[in-house]
């Protein structure tokens, strides 16, 4: 029997404020533990929450980038539960009235348009940090998440493999970056995910039973975990088993999931209205200030630059699949007329030594200016292609510009027609051999004549003039 | 309430209880929530609830980082720290 | 006229007047705290020592001829509820025992910035949740006019502190009415402002939704001064208004020609005690020859009040006291193999019957299954007896009923009766949960001598109009006057 899989995610993205939810301590990464902490975001006793009003904008914000309806009213609710890292044994999240309700997003996969809803997003603030040092028998508690603002955006089950979710997941994930909401640094934690799993003979209706990972911290281990999971699921009903709802764990080392212990499932969390924080009335005019904050979204950009620079679909895909990249390439394109040798250069070398060295886009120390730069060395023959390679490679260690590495390494093509027919000169008269061969009627002889050439100036040679001089030369 | 709704309440609640204790919980509860039932002699059909006593709404602060507490000082109430941070038994995921 | 008996109003005019300091003032009030509290027992924490500091400092302000505000240099008590940076803050829990906030309530901040001098932290119930401060952890505080040591019961140390003239005035929590009852019990003046008139930062609360701050004075006037020092919006509290008192606090000769009074019919029914329906008759025979006009009104729903109050009650403080885990601070307890065992011995021990039992019924109540019938049920209630005030309100700009409907003679000390008259509370639950203001003051006595307190209601945030028929009532009674004998040994 054939089946199918049905995929719900639930993503929570760290919204990227200066200050926490509820009160004004900061929200970067990396500080040392609880330094980041107050009487508030510690659950104190006596101390009151008060809403970052950004953090309600930004979901506004990604409730718009994903079409969704916006509340008109709103307020926030308890979720109740004890553990180490939740300082008030209750988090403030929304229960019945999210911010963002009915949206979608639509991705392509193999060509076609799906449409994937988004069934809600809400706001709530994230919990600590728990450490755990294996070869001891305590963990320690960070609280310096504590109270960082988080959406929690909940599609419906509209995905139907592995594939399509990391597609979406990608998708998504360009989307909260455009609009400068999260970061979605999934190494630092700011962007989760939960996968709910269930299969289905195809043809069927309703759902099958389903299961539930948590907190999947890679793309590849949601790809993986759903992979792992459908099939779990399939064997289990070829055998005429039942599937469990449950909550199972996924172990990205061994590459499977397990069943977690039943206490932890079936949690009641009491969820009922957080009286300390007033409700609030959205209003249109509000959203419309918001909405006109956002920019133009990945979709969109990448028809505009199929359609304005002429570039292949697959180069703007690229090009737009990062707004900081996407950034990059409008700002070079800008000052330089050739937008196909722009997206050449960052599709190759560019993004070759970003996920090389493994760092952000807008860390790259080469700017826009000096890119643009070096290809008007090469344009302008000052530097050949290939030099122009080791060139932007020093650019991007260094952060130096291209003029002052081409001095100072002596890279300069030579064009000297002069200069170069000694070398010549020189070549022929050492190679004997490949002269023969060449006049002989053995044009390969000639590339290596070439590259004798090339090899004796280090690179720099104008290649075209090596061309005619050999030409001239072996014709004689 | 049966000894085992009592159960369950102290296991959500995070107590332990004894065995006089259960008993006395379970009289108290039902005693108070035998009061709580007068409510349902409310005629509260298409009544709204009322969750705030305020008509306040919409009251925001702006995104300004202040300093946090000192360290020392935050921690200063905790029976047991290690290394900057709050420890607890080892927590089994 | 030794001076701890004075009011904050004539104390202050007497130390403007250089005719008293401060410090003599301190001193007087520390030394009538020895004198009494092995009695009375109305203090968790004294912070005498440094109270002289700062009245030393104070007098040497007034020295300098500085004009200093109306209440600098007198002694208050704050209940253990109310968050002090840098002294102890127990809110009369095992719990918080050791617990010494880096923070302070914005209520202290207020008093300390007008050079107001706390004298020290006062009993409560654990956690505010019992009646009369009997579930206090540590000490049980008597009512001040329990002269023949067996009957009178027990009250709030707020309340016992200012009627037994150990500090000028105090704050304290009220929620369901245990500020205005031991008040009343005690013979004080007690008033619990509108919900958001106060700032509840700082201030450890079980609901948050029914808890205000209140105030504890010896007569209205002082109320009053205080209610403007320590009202008004806060940028920690979202729940405040903006709201000015200037020129809502009455004249010092108020006049209420003309005032509406609202008698609930609901009110004054048998439950109530003969002596206590007496004294309100007559209370309000003062109020008609002021030019007053009584009238019967009718809140049919307002049984259900306590009913209401208890369901949200145990709601809310179930999820307020999840953040007692033994970690950040607070009590933990010792011998646990896991973290589990940590959670649950500790807010074993840490926490007293009351607690537990009022956490285990928001449990229920808030649970998927029960949460329509009970806890919905209960906003639900609210909002028929919102509405139904609003309309009295219409006809009438007060309401006036008993503050309890007993005395101090009916308690017999031991007794474990008050979960009862807790949810049988139809006097003081409703201002509770519906955010109104209410102030109790003293209009009369039983035949044992213990005072008997008078309710007054008012629309949310008209505290003015309260305060002024109190003014009115006290200038034409001496009620308030009367403090009792304290000479038990």
């Amino acid at each position: 029997m054939r089946y199918e899989v049905v995929i719900g995610l639930e993503i929570h993205a760290e919204l990227s404020t200066r200050s926490k939810a509820f009160c004004s301590c900061s929200t970067t990464f990396g500080a040392e533990p609880n330094t980041q902490c107050c009487p508030v975001c510690i659950g104190m006793p006596g101390v009151l929450p008060v809403m970052n009003k950004k953090a309600l904008e930004y979901t506004i914000k990604a409730g718009l980038a994903l079409n969704c309806n916006i509340a008109k009213y709103t307020k926030w609710d308890r979720k109740n539960y004890f553990y180490p890292d939740l300082p008030r044994a209750c988090q403030i999240s929304q229960y019945d009235m999210p911010v963002c309700q009915n949206g979608y997003l639509d991705i392509v996969v193999d060509d076609q348009v799906r449409r994937i809803g988004i069934n809600r997003i809400h706001l709530e603030e994230d919990a600590g940090k728990l450490l755990h040092d294996p070869y001891m028998d305590h963990t320690l508690v960070d609280l310096n998440r504590s109270g960082v603002p988080l959406i929690e955006i909940v599609t419906e089950p509209d995905l139907r493999s592995a594939e399509e979710a990391r597609i979406f997941l990608e998708n998504l994930k360009t989307i909260l970056q455009y609009i400068d909401v999260s970061d979605c640094k999934m190494q630092e934690g700011s962007l989760r995910c939960d996968v709910n799993v269930s299969v289905r003979p195809e043809g069927q209706e309703e759902f099958g039973e389903r299961t539930e990972m948590k907190n999947l911290n890679s793309f590849r281990a949601v790809y993986r975990a759903i992979e792992y999971e459908a099939s779990r699921q399939i064997s289990i009903l070829e055998e005429g088993g039942k599937v469990l709802r449950e909550t199972r764990r996924w172990d990205d080392g061994v590459g499977r999931s397990f069943a977690m212990r039943t206490k932890e499932q079936a949690q009641d969390y009491r969820y009922f209205p957080e009286s300390d924080l007033p409700p609030v009335e959205i209003e249109d005019e509000w959203i419309e200030k918001i909405r006109r904050e956002i920019p133009e979204l990945p979709a969109q950009r990448q028809k505009r630059y199929v359609e304005e620079y002429g570039l292949p679909e697959y180069d703007a895909g690229i090009l737009t699949a990062s707004i900081d990249l996407a950034n990059y390439f409008e700002k070079c394109v800008e000052m330089y007329q050739n937008p196909k040798t722009v997206s050449n250069w960052l599709m190759g070398d560019f993004l070759r030594l970003v996920n090389e060295r493994n760092i952000e886009i807008a860390d790259v120390p080469v700017s826009p200016e000096n890119l643009v730069n070096l290809l008007r060395l090469i344009d302008g023959k000052v530097i050949s292609g290939p030099i122009a390679k080791t060139v932007f490679e020093e650019m991007f260690n260094t952060g130096k510009d291209p003029e002052t590495i081409v001095e100072q390494k002596g890279l300069k093509q030579i064009s000297d027609r002069d200069e170069l027919v000694e070398i010549i000169k020189k070549v022929i008269e050492d190679n004997p051999k490949s002269v023969e061969d060449y006049r002989k009627g053995k044009k390969k002889a000639m590339g290596f004549l070439v590259g004798q050439t090339m090899k004796a100036t280090k690179g720099r040679a104008n290649p075209q003039l090596v061309n005619e001089i050999l030409m001239e030369q072996l014709n004689k | 309430m049966t000894l085992n709704d009592i159960e369950y309440l102290a296991e959500t609640a995070k107590f332990e209880l004894t065995p006089e204790e259960k008993q006395y919980f379970a009289r108290s509860i039902d005693e108070v929530l035998k009061f709580a039932d007068k409510l349902a002699e409310l005629n509260t059909e298409g009544v709204e609830p009322t969750i705030y006593l305020l008509g306040i709404k919409n009251v925001f602060r702006e995104d300004t980082v202040q300093s946090s507490m000192d360290r020392d000082l935050l921690l200063k109430n905790a029976s047991d720290v290690e290394a900057g941070c709050y420890r607890v038994p080892k927590v089994v995921e | 006229m030794e001076s701890y008996k004075l009011t904050v109003h004539e104390a202050s005019d007497l130390i403007k007047k250089k005719k008293l300091t401060s410090q003599e003032l301190t001193q007087a009030a520390i030394n009538r705290i020895k004198q009494v509290e092995q009695d009375i027992k109305a203090f968790i924490t004294l912070t005498d020592e440094s109270a002289m500091e700062e009245a030393e400092k104070v007098d040497a302000l007034i020295n300098q001829g500085e004009d200093l505000p109306g209440i600098a240099g007198v002694p208050f008590g704050l209940e253990d509820s109310i968050c002090t940076e840098g002294i102890r803050t127990t809110c009369a829990s095992k719990m918080l025992e050791n617990f010494v906030p880096q923070y302070e309530a914005t209520v202290f901040g207020k008093l300390k910035a007008q050079k107001g001098i706390l004298l020290g932290k006062l009993n409560m119930d654990e956690f505010s949740l019992g009646l009369t401060g009997e579930t206090s952890y540590f000490l049980k505080t008597r009512n001040p006019w329990d002269v023949n040591q067996d009957i009178g019961g027990f009250c709030i140390g707020a309340a016992a502190a200012v009627a037994a003239d150990e500090v000028f005035y105090s704050l304290a929590v009220d929620m369901g009415g245990s500020l205005r009852r031991s008040a009343a019990l005690c013979g004080a003046v007690g008033l619990k402002p509108s919900y958001g008139m106060v700032s509840r930062y700082g201030v450890i609360l079980s609901a948050s939704s029914l808890a205000q701050i209140g105030i504890i004075a010896k007569d209205v006037r002082d109320c009053g001064m205080i209610l403007q020092i320590i009202s008004g919006h806060d940028e920690k509290d979202p729940m405040t208004v903006r709201t000015d008192l200037n020129g809502t606090i009455p004249a010092s000769e108020p006049s209420i020609k003309g005032m509406r009074i609202g008698i609930p019919r609901e009110y004054l029914d048998d439950r109530l005690n003969s002596d206590v329906a007496e004294a309100i008759k007559k209370a309000l025979k003062v109020f008609q020859d002021l030019g007053a006009c009584v009238e019967e009104i009718t809140l049919p729903s307002v049984e259900y009040a306590p009913a209401a109050y208890s369901t949200i009650l145990s709601a809310e403080a179930s999820s307020n006291l999840g953040r007692y885990d033994g970690i950040k601070f607070g009590y933990k307890a010792e011998g646990f193999s896991d973290l589990d065992e940590m959670y649950k011995k500790t807010r074993s021990q840490g926490f007293g019957q009351q607690v537990k039992l009022r956490i285990m019924l928001g449990n229920h109540i808030l649970s998927a299954e029960n949460c329509e019938r009970y806890y919905y049920k209960a906003l639900q209630a609210r909002t028929i007896i919102k509405g139904e005030f609003e309309k009295a309100f219409e006809k009438c700009d007060i309401i006036i009923s008993p503050t309890c409907s007993t005395t101090g003679s009916e308690f017999e000390r031991g007794t474990d009766d008050f979960l009862k008259a807790f949810l049988t509370d139809i006097y003081t639950a409703p201002a509770g949960v519906i955010g109104l203001p209410a102030l109790t003051i003293p209009c009369g006595f039983d035949d044992n001598g213990f005072p008997i307190g008078m309710q007054l209601m008012g629309r949310a945030f008209e505290e003015g109009i309260l305060l002024k028929a109190g003014l009115a009532f006290e200038q034409n009674t001496d009620y308030h006057i009367k403090r009792p004998v304290i000479n038990w040994r």
